[in-house]
Formats: structure tokens, sequence, C-alpha cells
């Protein structure tokens, strides 16, 4: 088999604890603020319903052929007030950024301003059909293009796709530009190269787009190997993916030599964008030889991630990849109007304006993208600035660096001589006493009170820890996390063995990952009494 | 009956031409609780070398590649209910699948209990 | 800067800690050839809120909000009112601004509303399981053709006709690089779903049969036919829909044999939003094909103490442990979609959701009766829930230009959907919802007698 778990992860079922809360059990299970909810199945009824709306007639003339629901569906109804407290309740249980730091690297959780969500749901923005006619939406097409210049200023490229719903939907429309301007020239290459280091989407979609993967090897300081690049480059490389700055938080000083080694080869150059708070307004990609790199809206531009998403990933491209962009996109001619160009009239609008015909490589989702987003990021764009936006890198790093020096004579820095980091410092699980992980000192930063840093990624270092701060923090709060990582961080040192129940204070202790498992409970069965 | 032991950590027992596969004590170890593990199809062929089955644990799953290439003769299908008797038998009720041997030489090279043990320790 | 709360006095204090003595000096891996020394020229510079406001107001008042007008587009983004308390919720900051719920012991807020959700998702579909959302309908159509792919390991997708346009150009788009076969077909003009033709197409190499239920032009296939002939062959049957608040009214996929069903969600909770974000739903008849499924899994299990809790789990499926064999690349999903979907579909509960479909079909039949009245109008449905097709006599696509400019958004010419297609110039989709006034479908039917007058 291959190298069993590389990253050191390791959970287990949890050991079982008791005497950790002093004081007496209530009857509800509740503990003050902190109130167990149960399940809408187990507290709604079929009857109730929180809206008020015409009872249906039973005779009404039905067109729905033979096809009239006659089975009950099994959805649960609850009145308004029920509602509200249910979800309520359940958001309590979460931590957020408007609750603290949220130090997840590679993620940038920046605060959200309230002016973005105000925006969006203008109602000229949010009650609007992405199929009306052209010119009743010009000021939704106007946000597109505005975001557009900015995102393609902000990094020196020359066309931008904005239609890809986030991160991962990004990095595959860049690749299968890639793939489509090689076929453009007849030039069926099979394999991209990935850093070992690169976040797991970068080799997903490499594979999804039909591509074999390969890694690219990594020096000791923790950046590409570019002597063993160009060794590897060759006529069957279509290209790399690059995340820069690295995941290991490090710029990669080679970029340009490295872009310029790949397109001496004939491949093309993708940087996964998802670090750009780091540098923004600091360099642009575009100067560092980058073809096409996509741009998280939910992480530099701070549009909220909302538990797991909607994100936005526009994607900038260079020269050579902007003509097979996929549709629709927007793009402003010489009288001044922004005009959407979908399948229809693509080759026409082409031809007249761009002096050729159409090559984009089709469509990545139906409509044009994440409007909601869009109107948010640049909201967030226009109330930073040019300014702004170079005092959000230098502050992110800023914030990054002073993580670093402050805890790295109590947690293992593996690249700490290499430099200054970017916006993440990395630290790795070699110095723990015992048997403790990685894990154990994440669950003790819950109990202090914060959410925990990316774990066990990336892989190049065992039991990895990546702390972004972001820009969002005050020296304030920095120096207050910090002495909480610090403590946290002697007691692994230690081998204190009571980290390894930890946490104790939050809504819930550790959960039994093994069995979720082993035995999916996915939905729930009436009756279930789990 | 013979074992023999690879570096990626499978043990194969030889009887006759028939081999039984399985992963190691350390394998398992490494791995922490095993919640899944997806076996070849019965009848079908592996290469050595070449992919046979996945094992899952929570936060990592790992290719188990053929030691021996053969043809697939029997999966075991206790795993699919428990698999964690990967963890608590990971050589003796906990191995994968048994294979008709199609290259007696491909046993060539292999190690056994003692040079797989030495060959643990120095990891 | 508002959002920056560091001063030059604890930049200065930090830099000293570092031990370096400009910010600079942290940026000195980026070559200083393309380092930029000031604010990029030609850019703005930062702004008050008020001013942000100001001008973001002012580019939202050049466009016709839905509210403003009688409103009748549908093709897979629908107007439906979503109640104020959907909004609230998702807007507290513990669900708006919490990440991925990696760490369970404090989210579970979010796990168990994507527990509750999912089950929503299943039932509504008539499946065992439903993972915790996609992007939108149209990526989940998608996904579900390379998960079929997967399970059958056949290449040949057979498209209904009569499936969404741009869904389709999804999946031939993404199967140009994965060399999937896609046997599509245009739509034909008819009352009734070609379903035979539909069948005919289907063989033992194919992988999938995708149909869409209503389908494109708002009529009901046959899709218990249509299961029985797939899985004849050995095919999987998708189906998608892209109108859940449909599947009050109407049998669910899954009861008709479905194996894998995948939708759009954004008529429960979302709003229209020009077309995103919108919230992909994905889910399987069968839990056996659960391991093939992409995307995140939400699922119920205890902590130390022996209490119930939820967690993500199956996460060996997903791209950020199993790399290139994943199946799927998808990270982000769509979240906060599924919150405000979960939200909604818990104040509308069984009796909520029958009763709204039943009032969108009652409307949507008196709409039909009235247009079918207009002289040059021809209603082309036999069968439909809450959309249908008309034929005018008529640029259909200058019609629904013309009207907007009278402040009557009338419909989705067909020809914007499908462009290349010259016998459909004649068609237009109209969908009716409960938020359309029978004031409304008069002054539909009045500005069509009088343009086609």
């Amino acid at each position: 088999m291959n190298a069993p778990n590389q990253s050191g992860w390791k959970p287990s079922a949890p050991v079982s604890h008791d005497g950790a809360h002093e004081g007496p059990e209530t009857v509800t299970g509740n503990r003050a603020l902190m109130l167990e909810e149960p399940l809408i199945f187990e507290i709604a009824t079929p009857d109730t319903t929180g809206v008020d709306l015409p009872q249906p007639a039973d005779d009404i003339s039905s067109r729905l052929g033979g096809l009239k629901r006659d089975q009950a569906i099994g959805l649960p109804g609850l009145s308004e007030p029920e509602t509200v407290r249910h979800y309520t309740r359940l958001s309590r249980q979460n931590y957020a950024i408007d609750l603290g730091l949220f130090p997840l690297g590679s993620c940038t959780m920046k605060h959200n301003p309230r002016l973005n969500e105000k925006v969006a749901r203008m109602p000229g923005f949010a009650d609007v059909h992405p199929l009306q006619p052209v010119d009743t939406v010009r000021g939704a097409l106007e946000v597109m293009n505005e975001l557009a210049h900015w995102l393609i200023t902000l990094t020196g490229m020359h066309g931008v796709a904005m239609s890809p719903k986030a991160g991962a939907h990004g990095e595959l429309c860049g690749i299968l530009c890639i793939r489509a301007a090689l076929e453009a020239r007849g030039d069926a290459r099979k394999v991209v190269l990935v850093p070992e280091s690169a976040h797991g989407t970068n080799p997903a979609t490499a594979a999804f787009a039909g591509y074999e993967v390969e890694d690219i090897p990594a020096t000791k300081d923790g950046r590409v190997d570019l002597e063993a690049l160009k060794a590897r480059l060759g006529p069957d490389v279509a290209g790399v993916m690059i995340t820069n700055p690295n995941t290991c938080g490090l710029f990669e000083r080679d970029m340009k030599a490295i872009s310029d080694a790949v397109h001496e080869a004939g491949g093309f150059v993708y940087c996964d964008g998802a670090n750009f708070n780091a540098i923004v307004g600091k360099v642009r990609p575009g100067d560092l030889g980058v073809d096409a790199m996509h741009i998280n809206l939910h992480k530099t531009f701070s549009t909220p991630h909302g538990g797991g998403g909607p994100g936005s990933g526009p994607v900038v491209l260079s020269e050579a990849l902007s003509p097979f962009a996929p549709l629709p996109y927007t793009a402003r001619t010489k009288d001044g109007q922004v005009h959407l160009i979908e399948e229809e009239g693509a080759n026409a609008f082409s031809n007249e304006h761009f002096g050729g015909s159409m090559q984009s490589f089709g469509r990545m989702t139906a409509f044009h993208g994440q409007m909601g987003m869009f109107t948010r990021a640049l909201t967030y764009i226009l109330s930073h600035g040019a300014d702004g936006l170079k005092q959000v890198a230098e502050d992110a790093v800023l914030n990054a660096n002073y993580v670093l020096r402050a805890c790295e004579d109590v947690l293992f820095a593996p690249f700490a001589d290499s430099g200054p980091c970017m916006h993440e410092a990395l630290f790795g699980d070699k110095n723990f006493g015992g048997d403790l992980t990685t894990l154990d000192l994440a669950k003790g930063m819950i109990d202090e009170g914060y959410h925990p840093m990316t774990m066990y990624f990336p892989l190049v270092v065992h039991g990895a820890m990546l702390i972004e701060p972001t820009e969002t923090e005050s020296k304030a709060a920095l120096d207050q996390f910090i002495m909480a990582l610090r403590s946290v961080a002697s007691r692994a040192k230690d081998g204190d063995e009571s980290l390894k129940q930890s946490p104790y204070y939050a809504p819930r202790r550790r959960l039994d990952e093994t069995q979720a498992a082993r035995k999916p409970l996915l939905s729930w069965i009436d009756g279930d009494t789990a | 009956m013979a074992r023999y032991f690879t570096e990626e950590h499978e043990w194969i027992d030889i009887e006759g031409d028939t081999a039984t596969v399985g992963i190691t004590d350390y394998a398992q170890e490494q791995l922490g609780d095993i919640v899944f593990v997806e076996l070849p199809e019965v009848g079908s062929t592996v290469d050595k070398g070449k992919d046979a089955a996945v094992v899952e644990s929570v936060k990592a799953a790992s290719d188990v590649y053929a030691p021996v290439s053969g043809e697939v003769t029997e999966a075991n299908d206790a795993l699919e209910d428990d698999p964690a008797l990967v963890n608590t038998s990971p050589e003796e009720d906990g191995w994968f699948f048994k294979l008709t041997l199609s290259d007696k030489s491909e046993l060539d090279g292999l190690m056994d209990e003692k040079a797989y043990k030495s060959f643990c320790d120095g990891l | 800067m508002r959002y920056l709360p560091l001063t030059d006095t604890d930049r200065a204090e930090m830099l000293d800690v570092i031990g370096a003595s400009t910010i600079d000096d942290l940026f000195v891996d980026v070559p200083e050839a393309a380092r930029l020394d000031g604010p990029i020229e030609g850019l703005p510079l930062h702004a008050s809120e008020m001013a942000v406001e100001r001008h973001m107001r002012r580019l939202s008042k050049k466009n016709l909000a839905a509210a403003d007008a009688p409103f009748f587009l549908g093709a897979g983004a629908y107007r439906h009112h979503v109640p104020a308390s959907v909004d609230h919720i998702i807007q507290r900051g513990e669900f708006l601004t919490a990440y991925t719920p990696y760490q369970p012991e404090i989210a579970q807020g979010t796990l168990q509303m994507l527990f509750e959700f999912q089950t929503q998702v299943a039932r509504l579909y008539g499946c065992a399981v439903a993972n915790a959302s996609m992007y939108d309908g149209s990526t989940a159509c998608w996904e579900a053709v390379a998960m079929a792919g997967r399970v059958t390991k056949k290449k040949r997708v057979v498209l209904s006709g009569a499936l969404h346009p741009h869904y389709a150009e999804v999946v031939r788009t993404m199967a140009k690089f994965t060399e999937d076969e896609i046997a599509g077909a245009a739509p034909a003009l008819q009352a009734q779903p070609d379903n035979d033709g539909l069948i005919t197409r289907i063989d033992e190499q194919t992988s999938c049969v995708v149909v869409q239920y209503p389908d494109i032009l708002g009529r009901l296939p046959d899709v218990a036919k249509i299961a029985d002939a797939a899985h004849e062959k050995g095919a999987l049957l998708i189906v998608v829909n892209t109108e859940p608040v449909a599947l009050g009214a109407i049998k669910s996929p899954g009861e008709l044999g479905a194996d894998i069903v995948v939708g759009e969600g954004q008529s429960i909770g979302v709003g229209l939003n020009f077309g995103g974000p919108y919230l992909g739903l994905f889910a399987v008849r069968d839990q056996k094909h659960v391991r093939q499924m992409p995307g995140r899994l939400c699922g119920e299990t205890t902590d130390a103490e022996g209490k119930r809790g939820f967690v993500l789990t199956l996460s060996t499926r997903e791209q950020h442990i199993r790399r290139e064999k994943a199946t799927s690349n998808i990270c982000t999903n769509s979240g906060l979609c599924a919150l405000a979907f979960s939200v909604h579909m818990t104040l509308l509960g069984e009796k909520g959701l029958r009763a709204l479909a039943a009032e969108n079909h009652r409307l949507t039949c008196l709409a039909a009766d009235r247009l079918a009245k207009v002289p040059g109008v021809t209603v082309l449905n036999d069968t439909f829930f809450n959309e249908f097709t008309i034929l005018v006599d008529g640029d259909a696509r200058g019609i629904v230009r013309e009207l907007a400019e009278d402040g009557v958004l009338a419909g989705v010419a067909l020809s914007r959907l499908f462009p290349d297609k010259e016998d459909i110039a004649r068609g237009i989709l109209v969908a009716v919802t409960e938020t359309t006034s029978e004031d409304d479908i008069d002054a539909l039917c009045s500005a069509l007698k009088e343009k086609l007058a």
C-alpha cells in the first residue's frame, strides 16, 4: 500500500469521561445558556405550518397528468416563533468570526462587513431574474464589469471568467482553458504537475479535467524545487498548478523563473489564488508569468463563508488563455456599453469587437455566476480602495509573522529559518510530549475559546498546524490568542494527558467519527432514538 | 505455508497456488480505526504493484497494491459489516482477498517476517 | 480604514517583536522588480460606507426588480415569497460567518441544520440520502452524470431533449474533457414530452439517462416508464428537478424509479439573485450508492459523554483526503443557501408546501386558460405544474423585449435558451407562482393582445 496516513491525522473513538462539570445534573440537559435543541423531526408535526396560504380546494382543475402526489412527503412543520427559536438555539452552538479570531490557515476567515449584506439585498440586485431582457438589468451587468475591471487590474491579467461558483470550480475553469488552448494548437498533453503541499482540490481538478497528476518536488525550505521541476518539464506536460504564496505560508521566490521554464516547454501556469490575501495590492500575479488564477471572493474579498458556502471563484486569465473563457461573459465595448455575451451571437460579437471568432470551451454553470457574491465583493473592494487593499495584505502578513515569532520557541516551526512567512504561520507536532497530537492541541484551543487552526495540512509537515490570523485582528486580540496558544502548546510539549479529553467546555465533547463512518446515519428515520 | 511481506506493509500467505493478502499490524496501527475496505471483485485480475483494494480510516484512504499478480478467487465479505476486523485481527481474520498466483517468481524479493520487522524498525 | 484595527503604533511594536524594520522586510521574498510601491494607479482609493452605498444603490436602480412589474420568468429560477424570518436567521453571525464545520464540537448548529436539510431533501425527492448541497442544479447535474459513470463503468450519456439547455451545455462541456459520449437531442415543440423517442436512444452502453421533471417546456414526462427502460439496459436514471415546489403536488422522482435525483433548490428560501448563489440538491434513492456520491455528508454519532451529535462523515470520498481520486473536486458548497432552504421548508412543513404547490398550480391553470383566449396565442402543453409554453404569432424574443419596455416581464423567449433552433422562435416560457396576482395575469393578457393585434 502507499504511505499509510501521511498526514498523521488519526482520530480514534473518544475516551469516555466523567466528573468534568461540577454542580448537579439538570433535568433538561441544559446548562443555563447552553441549550440542548432537538431535531425538527422530534418537535414538529405535519399539520403545523409557519406560513399563511389559502387552503387548496379539492375540485381545482389539474393539469398534472396522472402524476398527482398521493403519498405523504414526511416534512415537519413549525410555526414562526418555534422556527426562529429552533434556529437561534442551533446558531448558538456554532463558533463564528463574529465571536472571535478564526485562525484557519488557507481559509482567510476575515470580518464580513454588514454593508455588503445590505447592498446584496437591494431589490435591484436580489430580486432580478437572470434571463430578464438585458435592458432591464444594465446595473447588474455594470456590477459584473466593474468587479471584473478591479480583478484584472489587481492581478495584472488580461481577462476574467466570472461564472465559476467557488474556488475549485474556478480551478476547473482555468485548467479547462489551458486544455482548450493546447487542443486549439493541436497539442494533446497528458500531465499536470502539482506540488505535494497543494490543496486537495488541485489534483482533484486536474484529474476531473482528464489529466494525469504528478508531484512537483519541494526543497527543504518549503518551496518548489526549480531545478527538479525543469528536469521534469517536457512535451507531455500541459502545465503546473502552483499556490503562491504556497500552503507552507511562503512566497515562491522563483515564481517568474518557474513560469518562464514552463512557458519555454510549451506549458501553462495555473496559480491557486486561495492565498491572494497576502499579496493583494503588493504584487500582480500577471507580472510573474501566471496564465490563470482563481480568486476566492469568499476569502480575499470577504463574502461570508456561511458555514461552508456559497463562494465565488472568478478566474483571471492571460492574453493567451482569454479567448477560451467559458460563456457567458460580460464585455465593455468602445461605445461604453456593457454587453452580456451568451451562446447566441458570441461568434458575431467576437468577430466584431475582438477580431476573431469565439473559442470558448463551453459553459460551466447555468446563468451568469454568483451575482450575490459579486455585489458583496465589489462593495468590499470599493470600501478599501487601492490603498486599503494594499494595507490589508500588509496587515495580514504582519499579523502572521507576529504569531510565528511569538510562538516559535514553544511550537516546532519547520520553516522559521526560511525567512518571513506570508499571511499564515506553519507549525508541526515534532516536539509534543507523550502521545499527544495536533488534534489534542486543537481541541485544547477550543476550551480556550478559539476555533482551532487548520490541522494536518499541508501534508508535507507532520501534524501540521496552519495559522492565518488575517488583518481583521487587533494587536490585543492577537496577544490574547498567542497567550492561549503558548499555554496549550506548553501543555502539549509537557505531555499533559488532560488534553486528550479536551474540549471540556464546548456544546459537545469529542465526537465519535469512527462510529459515524462505519455505520453512516445520514438521514433521520422516524422513531429513531439514537 | 509461507508468509511474505512487502515494503508497502502487505502480507501474503502462500498455500500451493493460492495467495491470501492482507495489511500488516504496523499498517493498521498507522491508519487508526478502519471504517471501510473496498475489495476487488471476485474473478477480476490484479497486477503486481497496481491498485487492488482501498482501506479507509476516518481521515485517510490508502490504496493497497497487489503484492503479486493473479486472479481474485475470494474477497473477505466479513469486512463489509465489520471493517474493525482489520484493526483487531489484521494478520488473520482481517485478511482482504485471495488470488490464484499467475507467476510464482514474483515472490522473489519479498521479505520474510524477520526482514519485515527490521524494515519497520528502520522507519 | 474602518475594517482594519491595527494602529501605526501597533504596527511599529509588532515589527519590533518580529525583528523587522519595515513592512517591506516581510515581503523580501517577492522579487523587487515585481513589488508595487504604492496603490495601483488608475484605481480609486478607499471610500466611506455612505459613499459606497450610494454608488451601489445607483447601480441597483438601473435594474428592473421583479416586484416592480408583472413577472412571469422561470426556466430554472423562480420567484417565490420568502418569509422574513428566513433572511433574519441566515444573517445571524453564528451561521453567516462560520466556516465549514470541520471542528464538530463547536459547529453543532451548522451540522444539525445540515442533517435536517439532508433529511428534508431526501424525503422531498423520495430518496434515501441527500448530500449537504452542491453549487447549483446545473453543476449537480454534471456531478450526477459523472457518478453514474463511476457506478456503471460505462461512458454513454443519454440526455433528454427537454433538459434545460444550460444544464445540457454544462454536461457537454465537461464531457469533452472526460471523454464521455453525449447523446443529446433538440426539444420538439409538442404538447407531450417524447418519452418513447428518449427510450429508443437508450442502449447497453448507456451509463445514464437524464430527464427533467417537469421539463424545460413545463411538461411532465413519464418518469416511471423511462426508469424501467433505463434499468432494463443497466443504465441509471437521473432525474433533474428545477422547481422543488412542484414536488408538493406531483409524485417524487424516487417514487417513480429515479436512481439519482438532482436539482435546483433556489425556489425555497433563496431568491432570484440574478442567477446566483443558488443551491444544488443531490440525492440517491439507494443508500448503497452513497460512497460514490460527490460533496459533503453530515452524519449522526455520539460524543464522549454519550450525547447525540453530528459530524461530517465519509470524507474519504472528498478532495481534501482523496485528492486526484476524489469523487468530485468540490469543496465550498452552498451551505448558507441550504440553511435558507431548510428554514423555509420548516416554516412550510408538509401542510404549507402542499398548499403552496396547490396555489401555484391553481394560478397557473388560470393563467393558461386566460392566455389561451388571447388571439394569436396558443398554449402548447397538455400537462404542466407552474410553468408552460405558449406560441405566439410573431417573433417571441422581440415581443418579450417590447413588453419589458412597457413594464411587463412576460416570460423567457425560448430562443434565448435555444439560440440555434429557428422553429422555436415563436415560443415563450411562462411561469406563474403564488407571487403572481390575477391582475398580473390580466396585464400580461392585455399586453399580448395589444402587441399581437
